[in-house]
């Protein structure tokens, strides 16, 4: 498959749908593996490094799972290409930065991802849409089982799955999900809500992983530990504390929908003003005021056919996919600016202005987990 | 106070934090702690800060210095890195590891997930200790016949045939 493919299409877990899909972007699980006695990949010798990715990546594209695959070696990617692939949260950051010896490979829905060589012989992760944690880790889990056949991966008795890093080791899982939370942070209890999941041994996180900032009112909640749990335990806690958020979320959003409704369609309103009228835009800015848009979908301000074109500008207006969507390779942040800009007028042209008495002053629904499921 | 990250300029900020319960404390200069974030509550973990610094300190206290037969990695290369070698690493800094594992995890002994081939063995060994324990037990209750039908039950096991 060539990349080309890749970029037009885009991905399950933007267009697909799940249970909570409205404050739920997306589920994944990324499981850690090496091989037996061979160097990490961080230690390894070029010529080590280039044995061990070219067993592994053999291993990875005969699996019935990549049949149809996307299937390539870092070093042929340009820098604009990683980038996109790291938007998608296809590779990470840390991947995008390597080059002769590493190598990922993807399914053609782009839910499931082998990093090769990235700080451990294999990353390999399953994304979807929703809150689905179960599901993906199944899916991941099936391809492991797959591999550990052909593979000799580096597991002890007591310690588990051995990683480069002693943060992994264990069961080498990090299951996360992607939350959507404008009502917990415009109602100023985020930081409460970030201290408290803190406490209880899970990490909150801004929207590409460890280290990054939180834009767009998005949050990445994963578990921190590794050893001492089954995967099937460290994922039942991360269902338990991520429902809790969903409910704090719902009830925010309620009552600020109750109490501050003036500033709730203030904020909306001039959301809608700025986007569709604007012609420069950082990206930082196009997320925070497309989250409150995204927020005004799920109010019942904007109809629900917007909800699509307004995910999908969450995508498409990050620095990498402006710029492969205007061919050209190199652009200056100024413009970039303009073209965001241009992008999302364009866009926001479809969607109608928001209709401010549609707002929906609703307290938590149980019917609407029923819609979502 | 000095700085427990760069080790060398005076720590003016002070932080501390609870993870399960333990308390931990980090001390840290002016620009350490702008580098590490610590000014944004979403951006920060103390743990993941501390994980690190601990790391290096407890893989110190192993004794002599010790290098990886298999991939030649070092006390001094893990200090430097946070990461280690290769798989053989765990068995030769397991002293040092230890103390490392049990701050950063909730357990030491991994409990998930088995590649199958071994999961078959690791049910094996369960399985042979408790005939071992019915033996013992068998022959203290004077069962002799009880005791021979499992004694042959754990010599084929061990000789790896089907029970």
């Amino acid at each position: 498959m060539k990349f080309s493919k890749i970029i037009a299409s885009s991905g399950e877990w933007l267009s697909g749908d799940g249970p909570h899909r409205n404050i739920v972007v997306s589920s994944r699980v990324r499981l850690a593996r090496n091989l037996r006695e061979k160097p990490f990949p961080g230690w390894a010798k070029k010529a080590e490094r280039l044995e061990v990715m070219r067993q592994v990546k053999t291993a990875v594209e005969n699996l019935p799972e990549m049949s149809d695959s996307y299937s390539e070696n870092l070093e042929a990617l340009s820098p604009l290409e990683k980038q996109v692939l790291v938007e998608r949260h296809l590779i990470s950051r840390e991947h995008a930065a390597k080059g002769v010896g590493s190598a990922v490979v993807m399914n053609a829905p782009q839910t499931l991802s082998v990093m090769i060589n990235e700080e451990d012989h294999l990353r390999m992760q399953a994304i979807c849409c929703g809150l689905q944690l179960d599901k993906v880790f199944g899916m991941i889990n099936r391809v492991d089982s797959e591999l550990e056949e052909v593979l000799d991966y580096a597991f002890d008795s007591s310690l588990g799955y051995l990683t480069a890093c002693p943060t992994n080791v264990g069961t080498g899982m990090r299951a996360s999900a992607m939350l959507h939370l404008p009502g917990l942070v415009m109602s100023e209890q985020i930081n409460k809500i970030v201290n408290s999941v803190n406490k209880i041994g899970l990490a909150v996180r801004g929207l590409h992983g460890e280290g990054t900032e939180a834009m767009g009112n998005l949050f990445q909640v994963s578990n921190q530990t590794t050893l001492g749990e089954t995967e099937e335990e460290i994922i039942g806690r991360l269902n338990r504390v991520i429902e809790q958020i969903l409910e704090h979320e719902q009830n925010a959003r309620a009552l600020l929908a109750q109490r501050k409704s003036v500033t709730l369609h203030d904020q909306i309103g001039r959301a809608y003003g700025v986007l569709s009228h604007a012609y420069s835009m950082s990206s930082k800015e196009a997320l925070n005021l497309l989250s409150v848009i995204k927020l005004g979908v799920d109010l019942g301000v904007f109809s629900e056919p917007c909800r699509f074109p307004v995910d999908e500008l969450f995508i498409e207006t990050q620095p990498a996919h402006l710029q492969k969507g205007a061919g050209t390779q190199k652009m200056s942040a100024d413009e970039r600016d303009s073209l965001r800009a241009a992008i999302i007028r364009a866009k926001l042209s479809q969607v109608q202005e928001p209709d401010i008495a549609h707002l929906k002053a609703r307290t938590p629904d149980p019917a609407d987990d029923q819609n979502d499921e | 106070m000095q700085c427990d990250v760069c080790q060398s300029k005076e720590a003016t900020v002070f932080l501390t934090q609870i993870v399960d319960g333990k308390m931990q404390k980090v001390n840290l200069c002016e620009s350490c702690s702008k580098e590490k974030g610590v000014n944004d509550p979403t951006g920060f973990a103390l743990a993941d800060l501390l994980m690190g610094l601990g790391a290096a300190q407890e893989i110190e206290k192993s004794p002599g210095a010790l290098k990886c037969q298999v991939c030649g990695f070092t006390q001094a290369d893990f200090k430097k890195t946070g990461r280690l070698g290769c798989s053989a690493c765990y068995t030769v800094f397991a002293e040092g590891l230890s103390g490392m594992l049990k701050n950063m995890h909730k357990g030491m002994i991994h409990t998930g997930k088995a590649p199958a081939a071994l999961q078959v063995r690791r049910e094996q060994g369960e399985k042979l200790r408790t005939l071992q324990e019915s033996l013992t037990q068998a022959v203290a209750a004077e069962e002799y016949e009880r005791a021979a039908d499992l004694r042959d039950q754990i010599r084929r096991m061990e000789a790896g045939t089907p029970a």
